[in-house]
């Protein structure tokens, strides 16, 4: 993985000693709460219901072992012992003492992390594939131009005050495993009929408050321009984004407000003139970055076979297992969905289980996925055994990847200052209503995101089975919608009807499985069934 | 209006910057403002004979000043470009990035904290309008 | 009745003001009548008090009780983590947040 150069720690370092300065002129009242709140925020710090949260980096979701003992010393001794990690491949800390940060921030300085644009209206930490170099299925490996657009987008002076924030993924592949569609650029590395590599580029995806999947600006964008034309993109963004509504403030209400082919005008316009000004590194400088990102050393010629003669690891190898493009490995995934518990929650002590594991057998590697869920992405498939054991003791094993049990879930209203409901409570309740590994598989593929406000931290649109928490007349009620997608296949849920209280909405989905599976054709899962028969069906299921 | 901060070796302009409107009905004018919502490239043919710019900042959110001190400088503008308004200590390092060269406060600044913030951050990423070469060309030697 | 809530600046702790200063402790909360808006001002001013907005509550014989659930959770804590809340194991405190 990338490696901080002297430039690099020195830029990481003095913003160190920027937000010293800054909380220490808060403190002695020099600065005004108005005033500080945008630079706390862009130093990943918000005022949250109990405390102050920080919200630390994870650059396109990559860490190795040294950094999460890191985030684990962190929970020790600045937090209360853990820590959550985030559908933006983040880890949030949620007691954080304002006098603390400043430490906070020069500890993980010395493990190459930060809080830069964690949060404020500007470029965010760029998300990526959580099997980046591992994966089958992608054409190279996206972290390199990740780590690219990560310098580039780092305190860029043009665009630290743009009408609203701005969230970029990159993927290799044609299966998109990081929503890639549902943010305000997201790229995708191609290849071109003459095996050029270069990139699709979407923009104005987003949830939130008005949903939308980006459209196709950019049919092929040759490698060597990637940040020059992204400087043009935002540029025209920043001009001319609206800043009259922070609700209509996001690019896709500019995007759609006129229309994707006059915003790939004006970029296209914009981007004439920018890729002029030498904005654009040289590929020496992606060559060294690339670097980084070379393959681990593989062993050649392992065994494929794995020995699932004990039935409890063999559900956890069905399930938490896919392929690595090096024979005799596997990419693992640690569940952080035990039934019951908080989903993306991980104690001190789980995260130095975590890092050993990857020490010792993953080299070195650890993945946050936006499924709030942590990979380890190369590991020997001889060496599986030992990891879930380990992974056992450490209540890591859980075999529901991908089940209904494998809940996406924000905060919500125990945490979030924002929410209008709680979103864990309701999680719990789900997982357990649907506990019995037996149950769940029979269920198959069934992706279930929860957010407890309109702000969809959980991504509610983009679940199969989408729950979005809102506040009636002061009590907390539950709106389902079905049918969303944040895979390649990208579809926005619709809503059923009426809401629920909390018992209401895990009864509502039991009446919409029960539909599924009296109705579902062999190898359909949910969404297929739902896509086929339509709405109505589930819609009568559920309201009767 | 507090005086204004100036980081050029030239004196100061004396005639009182002129709105766009104003501008483009009687182009002899030689200083001109800029409001937030308005568009820099409408002066690009009129940059040899003009001596100030003068781009407001309503507020310090509102970020487009800095596109716009960056489109002038990347159109060979070389005058005085000066943010008026909203401006404070933590944006002043960025608007010199941008190209501002000059600073209008609605509340002064302290220069020694102004110097101060320009030196905060010894290395940047990105080519812009202040001359400074990027971290990728450093690393080049 | 009309009481007083923010965070504690350095620490981000939650805060309710007591009569006199700001407690942790949402039982001594104290009715801050017609004079709120300016008393928010002024602590914010003087930086006793980050972040303060002025809530309903109702009175009960535990104390002050605010009328929404948000700040029912922000006087004990996650309810999904009882460990962690403010007043340690109480079998009531579901109740009294929900």
């Amino acid at each position: 993985m990338y490696r901080y150069d002297q430039f690099d720690q020195s830029i990481v370092d003095a913003r160190v000693e920027d937000f010293r300065d800054q909380v220490a002129r808060r403190l002695s009242g020099a600065m005004s709460e108005d005033q500080f709140k945008p630079l706390r925020l862009m130093n990943g710090l918000y005022l949250q219901l109990h405390a102050y949260m920080l919200r630390i980096a994870v650059p396109y979701g990559t860490l190795n072992s040294r950094q999460v003992r890191m985030l684990a010393h962190i929970a020790r001794k600045y937090d209360r012992g853990y820590g959550h990690f985030t559908t933006r491949q983040n880890l949030q800390f949620n007691w954080i003492e304002l006098k603390d940060a400043p430490d906070i921030l020069a500890e993980l300085a010395t493990v190459e992390m930060h809080t830069i644009q964690t949060s404020g209206n500007c470029i965010r930490n760029t998300t990526s594939d959580q099997y980046a170099g591992a994966a089958a299925d992608e054409i190279t490996d996206p972290r390199p131009w990740a780590e690219l657009l990560r310098q580039w987008s780092s305190f860029h002076p043009e665009f630290t005050y743009l009408p609203r924030k701005f969230k970029v993924a990159i993927i290799a592949s044609d299966e998109d495993r990081a929503a890639m569609r549902l943010h305000d650029i997201g790229v995708q590395i191609v290849r071109n009929e003459a095996g050029a590599l270069g990139f699709k580029v979407f923009v104005g995806g987003g949830i939130g408050r008005t949903p939308m999947i980006a459209p196709l600006i950019r049919e092929f964008l040759p490698a060597e321009h990637f940040l020059s034309y992204l400087e043009a993109c935002l540029r025209v963004y920043n001009r001319y984004g609206r800043r009259d509504n922070i609700y209509k403030a996001r690019i896709k209400i500019l995007v759609h407000e006129i229309g994707a082919e006059e915003y790939a005008r004006q970029v296209e316009e914009e981007w004439a003139h920018v890729k002029t000004l030498g904005l654009d590194p040289p590929m020496s400088e992606f060559d060294r970055i690339a670097a980084y990102f070379t393959p681990p050393a593989w062993e050649e010629g392992l065994s494929d076979d794995i020995d699932l003669s004990d039935p409890e690891f063999k559900a956890w190898v069905d399930q938490n297992i896919v392929a690595h493009k090096q024979p005799g490995y596997a990419i693992a995934t640690i569940s952080l969905k035990p039934v019951g518990g908080i989903p993306g929650d991980a104690s001190a002590e789980q995260m130095e289980v975590m890092a050993s594991l990857a020490e010792r057998y993953s080299f070195d590697e650890l993945r946050v996925t936006h499924a709030q869920n942590i990979t380890l992405p190369h590991v020997k498939k001889a060496d599986l055994y030992a990891v879930w054991q380990a992974l056992k003791e450490a209540g890591l094993a859980t075999a529901n990847l991908d089940l209904i049990s494998d809940i996406i879930a924000c905060p919500g209203l125990d945490y979030c200052s924002l929410a209008n409901a709680r979103s864990i409570p309701l999680a719990q309740k789900i997982a357990e209503r649907f506990a019995p590994l037996d149950r769940q598989r029979d269920l198959g593929e069934l992706k279930l995101k929860i957010s407890g406000c309109i702000n969809a931290c959980g991504h509610h649109h983009a679940g199969h089975i989408g729950i979005l928490g809102v506040d009636r007349k002061g009590t907390e009620n539950y709106q389902l919608l079905l049918g969303g997608s944040g895979a390649e296949d990208a579809s926005l849920g619709r809503i059923t009807g009426p809401g629920f209280d909390e018992d209401g909405v895990v009864d509502a989905i039991e009446r919409t499985l029960d539909k599924y599976r009296a109705v579902r054709e062999p190898g359909e899962r949910f969404l297929d069934t739902y896509r086929r028969v339509g709405f109505e069906p589930f819609k009568e299921a559920i309201y009767g | 209006m507090v005086e204004a901060l100036r980081y050029r070796d030239d004196s100061e302009h004396e005639e009182p910057a002129v709105t766009l409107d104003a501008f483009l009905d009687q182009t002899n004018a030689t200083a001109v403002r800029l409001e937030s919502d308005e568009d820099a490239r409408a002066l690009i043919p009129y940059l040899d004979r003009l001596a100030l710019i003068e781009i407001a900042f309503p507020t310090f959110r509102d970020g487009r000043g800095y596109s716009a001190a960056s489109i002038l400088r990347e159109a060979g503008y070389r005058g005085e470009l000066r943010a008026a308004g909203d401006v404070l200590i933590d944006q002043v390092a960025h608007m010199r990035r941008c190209g501002f060269d000059a600073f209008a406060p609605d509340k002064p600044l302290d220069p020694a904290a102004v110097e101060r913030a320009f030196r905060r951050y010894p290395f940047s990423y990105q080519k812009a309008e202040d001359g400074r070469a990027p971290v990728w060309a450093l690393r080049r030697g | 009745m009309k009481i007083a809530t923010g965070n504690d600046l350095p620490t981000g702790d939650v805060v309710w003001w007591d009569g006199e200063g700001w407690t942790r402790h949402v039982e001594d909360a104290a009715e801050v009548g017609e004079n709120g808006a300016a008393l928010i001002a002024r602590e914010e001013a003087s930086r006793r008090v980050n972040a303060p907005y002025i809530i309903d509550a109702e009175m009960t014989e535990r104390g002050p009780r605010p009328a929404h659930i948000k700040d029912r959770i922000r006087a004990r804590g996650p309810t999904v983590r009882l460990d962690l809340n403010r007043v340690p194991i109480d079998p009531a405190t579901g109740s009294w947040v929900i």
